[in-house]
Order: structure tokens, then sequence, then C-alpha cells
């Protein structure tokens, strides 16, 4: 694969890791885009997974762990033309950055949230993250995880995400799809990769996740938020496919005061008239 | 007051540019709710419209009805600028607000308070509330009280009566017209009481009226940085730095500011690093619990070499600590913040004119040294106001730091200064990538222990250097052959300068820093020159002279102190200045 998008380097995954089959899949999807590479901006925390950016030949803002999706909306409010993808772990989407995750739905800027879904921490080596199903054994969860996992899908839906969808690094051709599609709808895309971590999850491996999902198939209407939330409840065998999309929602960027006469003009472009401090500044005479 | 009074006259003479202690001080306190902002309001602007000069500081509870909140109001004829403890017209609209203030009270203090209402010794009765209700409705007590000072201050009831009318139109004719009523029969029982009763304070002479300023420190902070180009404002509420976000988001339609309440101060932080990397100028506004929450971000701002501009309106802690109240303590904090080694700048204004020319400054010093920048101020400063003369906005130029980039553009190139060139994503044919992680020249996560990362740690602690030579330097108030030093930064400016035209103050100088780091290299040699060295803090350990001290290895021999919440009364430091 020679890509434009792809930045030939030393790779530091394990052999057989999912981070491949998803980058992969993203490059062929921003190929088929034919995205404006300048335009482009990559948003990751911390983590094997937040680590993609770095292989890819992309403007990106690699921050901290769990952070990931902030940075993005600021990008947005600073320059709402720019393409913003954000790549991320399930530790560091829905853990660390739990709280950010929900409230971004609820803010809506126009960006992609891509999650690798291993259900495990790579990096640090094998803990249980919030996907982890239940009974798992780690170096920390001695006894098998006991905490309910994390729904990212049902999560989503509930909040009225503009865009929800679950793919799988073992479906190449539909997670690319999906991609594509996240990328050009308006509005916050959550777009949950299932992939395996080959080193710390024995259990979820790239048969199990195989075996264990499904692609929804053209009768669902994502449309259908009760459906789609249904659905999103659904697992073993677990569906694959957009799941829910709402295309009437107001977006961040758009309802900020400086863009919303629908001027686009980054604020790195704009200069302000000093008259109008002046103007200001009267009404305290 | 009257002694002090002459005596300052005679030491200001001689050569200080100084406000002066003349003048009298007001004090209204109430209950939440009882309309103590208002009365302020409207004496604060009418007095200044009638061509005195005002203060006004306001202390509060943290709660929203209830409890007591009482405002200082200082009346000139030379500008005032600071606190004072002594109170020459009191009027509490309750008993409790009665024995809160009472403690400040003088023997010479006339007490005007309705009888009805509370008991108290010495008082002058006014009732209010009947006189109010006479005029339409009791609720205009609070304007029957504004109208009686206005009769003792002999203020032109046509400017009072005019703003009255502007600041109720919107609420209808009738309660325009009830609340001139009522002010006009407080305005007759002010000039009456001047003439029946003996009022011990000063008179005191207007001047021409002008078209100055009334700003608080929350305006100053909030004007400052539109005048430093800043298009946005991340925040997540906290007493007592909402004021600057309120006033930005107010300004978001006509100035052209992108506002968002953020999640949590995290979020904010990460938000404004984001804006920031795509050439966006955010200010963040937090007081101490919300900067604590951000130390990572400052952290990622020292490693990725990102421009911020944090303002910190600081209040005691630890913790939730005493949420409507004043503190200089946060400086360690925002000094120490954030994990490994990087520069930073620290300013702190002492008056609503630095706090406007500094708050515009910290977005240049940001965009220029990719640093973080963090504006200290106080409870104690954000929400004190006065006048001052017109702000001069028309040779404002924002100054941008920013690179197009061309297609071998690296984030990170190593220069002789440690500075590279910042570029933003979209502007020029070359991408801008920045990581976390120590990183190469293109912001490629890097291990290269003694290659690459070392080279990145030293062009980080590179950057010091411009940054300490181009420190603000002090600023020497006084005798310029001092061998007593007061050494001061932030809020306790004005009072210290007051309190020093009411001293014998030959011999004694004031250094004050706008910038408290990195420290100006003069600091250590005007330090030097005195044999004996003052810190006159808000706080209980003297951050800011330890400081001093670690950078300059200068001691300090005497430390006047305080933390109790409060700010320092002129009274408070003139006293210790003549103890020590
Ligand atoms: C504030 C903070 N806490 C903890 C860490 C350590 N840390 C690095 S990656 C990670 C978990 C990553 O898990 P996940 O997001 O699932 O990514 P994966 O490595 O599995 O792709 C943690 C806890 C950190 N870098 N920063
Ligand atoms: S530890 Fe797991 S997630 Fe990380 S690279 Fe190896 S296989 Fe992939």
């Amino acid at each position: 694969m020679d890509s434009t998008f792809e930045y030939k380097t030393d790779i530091a995954w394990c052999q057989g890791c999912g981070n491949f089959g998803l980058r992969k899949i993203v490059i062929n999807a921003l190929e088929e885009l034919e995205i404006e590479k300048e335009k482009l901006v990559f948003v990751s925390g911390i983590g094997q997974a937040a680590k993609s950016p770095q292989y890819l030949d992309v403007n990106y803002f690699n921050g901290l762990h769990g952070r990931a999706l902030p940075p993005a909306a600021g990008i947005k409010a600073a320059n709402p033309n720019l393409i913003v993808v954000v790549e991320s772990g399930d530790g560091d989407m829905y853990g660390e950055g739990g709280n950010h995750f929900i409230h971004a739905i609820r803010r809506n800027p126009d960006i992609t949230v891509i999650v690798h879904n291993n259900m495990v921490y790579g990096l640090t080596k094998g803990q249980a993250s919030p996907t982890t199903p239940k009974g798992m054994k780690t170096p920390v969860q001695t006894s098998g995880v006991f905490e309910e996992p994390i729904n990212p899908l049902a999560m989503a839906i509930s909040l009225d995400a503009s865009f929800v969808a679950r793919g799988s690094v073992g479906e190449f051709k539909l997670t690319k799809d999906i991609i594509k599609k996240a990328i050009t709808h308006r509005g916050f895309s959550l777009v949950d990769v299932f992939q395996a971590c080959v080193t710390f999850n024995k259990i979820n491996t790239h048969a199990w996740f195989k075996k264990n999902t499904y692609s929804l198939d053209d009768s669902h209407d994502p449309t259908d938020r009760n459906k789609a939330f249904e659905l999103s409840l659904q697992s073993s065998p677990w569906p694959l496919g957009i799941f829910y999309k709402n295309e009437h929602k107001p977006i961040f960027e758009e309802e900020l005061a400086v863009y919303r006469n629908g001027d686009k003009t980054p604020l790195y472009k704009r200069t302000r008239d000093p008259k109008i401090i002046d103007s200001l500044l009267q009404q305290k005479i | 007051m009257t002694d002090k009074h002459d005596e300052t006259t005679e030491t200001a003479s001689s050569g200080y540019q100084t406000p002066h202690p003349e003048g009298i001080s007001i004090v209204l306190a109430g209950g939440a709710g009882h309309g103590i902002q208002s009365i302020e309001a409207i004496l604060v602007n009418v007095l200044k419209k009638d061509g005195y000069h005002v203060f006004a500081t306001k202390e509060y509870m943290s709660r929203i009805r209830g409890g007591v909140n009482s405002t200082q109001i200082r009346v000139s004829e030379k500008p005032v600028r600071s606190y004072v403890e002594g109170t020459d017209i009191f009027i509490p609209l309750d008993q409790a607000s009665y024995e809160r203030c009472k403690k400040n009270l003088k023997s010479t203090t006339a007490v005007l308070a309705d009888a009805s209402k509370l008991q108290a010794p010495n008082t002058i009765d006014i009732p209010f509330e009947k006189v109010a209700s006479e005029s339409g409705n009791p609720l205009f007590a609070n304007t029957v009280s504004a109208g009686v000072i206005c009769g003792i201050l002999d203020v032109s009831q046509e400017i009072l009566y005019e703003y009255i009318t502007t600041v109720f139109s919107k609420k209808g004719d009738d309660v325009v017209n009830g609340n001139i009523k009522a002010a006009q029969s407080g305005y007759l029982t002010g000039s009456q009481l001047k003439q029946s009763v003996r009022l011990t304070f000063n008179t005191i002479k207007k001047n021409k009226p002008t078209q100055s300023l009334l700003l608080s420190g929350t305006e100053a902070v909030t004007f400052g940085a539109l005048a430093g180009g800043c298009d946005s404002c991340f925040a997540y509420p906290m007493t007592p730095s909402t004021g600057v976000f309120t006033q930005m988001a107010s300004f978001a339609e006509r100035a052209g500011v992108a506002v968002e309440q953020v999640e949590d101060e995290i979020g904010v932080v990460n938000m404004a690093l984001g804006a920031w990397y795509a050439g966006a100028r955010p200010l963040v506004s937090t007081s101490g619990g919300g900067f604590a929450l951000m130390t990572e971000g400052i952290s990622l701002a020292g490693m990725i070499e990102s421009p911020l501009v944090i303002h910190l309106a600081q209040r005691p802690g630890p913790a939730t600590g005493l949420p409507t109240r004043t503190e200089q303590g946060d400086l360690n904090l925002a000094l120490y913040a954030g994990h490994g080694v990087f520069p930073r700048i620290i300013l702190a204004p002492g008056d609503t004119e630095q706090a406007f020319e500094l708050s515009a400054q910290a977005f240049t010093l940001a965009d220029q040294y990719q640093v973080p920048v963090f504006i200290l101020t106080d409870q104690y400063f954000v929400d004190t106001y006065y006048d001052i003369p017109q702000i001069r906005t028309e040779n404002i130029k924002t100054e941008r730091f920013i690179t197009e980039t061309t297609k071998d553009y690296k984030r990170y190139t190593l220069t002789e200064d440690g500075f590279s060139p910042r570029g933003i994503p979209g502007f020029g044919s070359g991408l801008v990538c920045t990581d976390s992680d120590e990183h190469d020249q293109s912001a490629r996560i890097t291990e290269e222990l003694d290659d690459i990362a070392l080279e990145m740690k030293n062009k980080r602690y590179k950057k010091f250097d411009s940054v300490k030579e181009n420190a603000l330097p002090p600023v020497l108030i006084g005798e310029e052959n001092y061998s007593r030093l007061i050494v001061g930064w932030g809020s306790v400016y004005n009072t210290v300068i007051e309190a020093m035209s009411i001293i014998d103050n030959s011999q004694t100088a004031f250094l004050f820093f706008p910038q408290l780091y990195p420290i100006h290299h003069s600091a250590s040699e005007l330090l030097q020159k005195a044999s004996t060295v003052i810190a006159v803090e808000n706080n209980q350990t003297a951050q800011f002279a330890q400081l001093l001290t670690k950078e300059t290895g200068v001691g300090i021999d005497c430390k006047i102190l305080k933390y109790n919440g409060m700010p320092f009364s002129v009274e408070e430091v003139a006293e210790a200045l003549n103890q020590g």
C-alpha cells in the first residue's frame, strides 16, 4: 500500500495487533474521500491506539490521556473548515475521558471519533478497561472484572449523538464505509471499532470478534432511535453497522457567535477593529 | 480622620503622585436581596458624573439571599483607589448588617438607620422604608438611601434623576417615577440632615466632570484581553473568576468572540490548547480550585510549546476555602503547576490600567514565546472599581507570531534561541504536528535519550533565557535614595501607595512587581540597596518574598501579611509600616 496518508516509520505496535488493520482502513477511507491533507487534523489521547496519528502523514495534535475531545472541539472553534478526526482507545475515550465523551456528544462539534475498542488497556499492560467483559482476569482484576462494562453505543444513542456506529477490524469494507460516512456526516460521529489486542486480551481475539458479530442489513432505519437503542443492547452476536443518525442537531462551532452569520473565516484570519473595543468602553463612562 | 487628613496634605506635596486618603468613606450593608449592589451602582455612577472621584469595593457572603453584603464607596476630590477601614457614613439596612460592620465605626461616624428596623446607639433615624412606601413601594428603600447620600454630598439632582431614569427605564414609567420620588425624598432628608446635624467628616469638592471610565478589575482584564486579540474564551464557572467569562460572553456578538462553557476545567484548558494549535487566541479564566484541575494541561502546554493565557482570580484555599473572599495565595500554584521543566510567565496587575495593559500583553507574550502566561488577580481586585482616565485603544495592534508553512515544515525545528516557528494547520502547504510525548523535530515520538530527546529538553530550557531577558522590570515608586524598601505585587499596589502617603515616608520606597516570574534582573540590585526590605502580601507565608529570596539571594527583613479573607486596608498597612 502506498498512500499519501501513510507515514513510513518504525511502528511500536505488537505484531498482529488490531491497530494495524484499523490503520489500513482509516488510510483507505481518507484516500477514497480524496481529502485535502492540509485540511485534515487528527487528534488523539494516550495509549497504543492513540499513537495512530504518529503513523499517518497528517496534521495531528497528540495530547493527553483521556483528553482528545476538548482540543478537537477547540480546533473546530478556531477553524471550522478543518476536518477533525479523533482516534483513541477505549480506556482513553470511555475511562479517563468519560466526562468529555458525554459532553462532547451534547456539544456536537462536527468531528469523527474512532475508538479502537480492544476491551483492555494495552499500553499499561493489560488492566481492565471500561469495556472489558465481566469475569476477565487481569493483573489487577485478579478475581475477574465484576463491574458492568460500559455500552458506548447505548450511551451515545441515549444522549442523542448525531451519528453512532460500530465497526470491526475484521470487516474491512464495512468499517471503511462506516468511517467514510462518519467523516462526511455533519456533527459528532462515533465509530466504535472492535479490534484485538493480541498481547493482553486472550478472550476477545480476532477469531472471537469474527464469530460474535454480524452486519446490520439495509432494512435497519438509522433514524429510528428506539430501534437503534434496542440494537445497541444486543450482544453475542454483536451487530455491526450504522445504528443511529440524527442530522438535525445544531453543531457546536456553527452556534458560536463568531460563525452564526455563516461566515466560516477561521479566527486567525480575522482582525478586530479597535473601534469596537472603544465603543464597548464607551458604555463604562 | 481629620488629623490624618492634614498630615497627608503635607506628605502629598512632597512629590507623591499618589491617591490621597482624603474624602469620605461610605459603607452600605444589608442582606443579599436588599439591593446593596444597586445603591452602589447608583451612587458611584452619579457621584462620578457629578465630578467626584469614586471607588467601590464589595464584600459578600457565599449565598444568594440573606447574610450580610456590604459595599464601601469612597468619594473624593482626588483619585481614590483603595480600601480603607475608617467609615464616615454608615447605612446598615438591618440589625445583622449593623452588628457585622460596627467594628469599623469611629466616634465620628454618622450612622443612618431606620430605627424601626434596628437598634443601635447614636444613630440618626431615617425611616427609609416609610419614605419609600410613601413613594409607592417599600422596596424603593435603597433608592431613598442613595438619595440621602446625594443630598448630604450636594450632588446635582438632575444627574441623579437622569441616571435613575436610565437604570429603571426598562421596568416602566411607574417604577421610574416611584424611584425618582423616593430619591427626591431621600435627597431632601440628606440636605436637611447636613444643616441640622453636625456631620463631622470633611467637606469635599467636586471637579469638572470628565469623560472618565468606571472600570472594575474584571472589566479591565476582559477589555485588555480583547485588545490583545483574544478571539475565544473557555471557562467553567468559579467565583471570583466568572465575571471575566460572563463579561466576555456579553461581548461575543459585537467583538467576535467564540465563548464556550466547558464541562470542567480539565476540558477548558485542553480546549484552549486545541484552539491555540489551530490559530485562535483563547482566554481561560478560573480560580484556584479550577486551576488545580488545569495542571496537566499546563504541563501539556510546556511540552507542545503552545501559547496559553490563563486569568487566575485568586480566592482563599485550600479546597473550596472562602469562596467569596480574597487572598493572594496561589502564586506558588501558578509557579509550580505542571510536571517537568518549561518556561512560563506570571503577570500580576496592580490597578485596572495595568490589568488592561498586561492582559493585552499576555497574548503577545504567549504567542511570541510559545509559553503559558498567567494573569494573577484576586477577588478584591476583580470586584473593585474606580474612575480612570480614558483608555487609548487606537494604537493597539495585535501582533501575531504564526508562520505560513512550507512542505518541509517541522514544528519543533531546532534553533539557536530555542524558539521554533509556529505553524498552524491549514495555513501553508506543510503539516503541523504536535505531541505530548517527547518528540523529534517533526513531533514524532522518540526515545533516543541522548540524542534528540535531550536536544528537545535543552531547547525548551533555552527559551528561559529570552523569557527572562524580556521580563517586565519592577516599578520603583517613591524615594530614589531609599533605605527602606517595600515589595509587593497585585492588588496591594494602590493600598501600599496610599499608605505611604499617610506615614512618614522619607527614605521609603515601594518596589512593585507587575511580573512575578521570571523576575527581572534588576531586582537583586534594587533589593540590595535597601537596609530593610518589607514584603506586603495578602497571604500567610509571603509566597512572593520567598520567590524573591530564592531568585535574588536577598533576604526579606519584615513581612506584613494578612490572610483572613479580607484585603489590606490603607490604615492597616500604614500602621504596620510605622511600626516596621
Ligand atoms: C493521566 C494519565 N494517567 C495514566 C496514564 C497511563 N496510561 C497510558 S495509556 C493508558 C491506557 C490506554 O488504554 P486504551 O485507551 O484502551 O488504549 P490501548 O493502549 O489499549 O490502545 C493509561 C492508563 C497516562 N498516560 N496519563
Ligand atoms: S499491547 Fe495490544 S493494543 Fe498494544 S500494540 Fe500490542 S496488541 Fe496492540
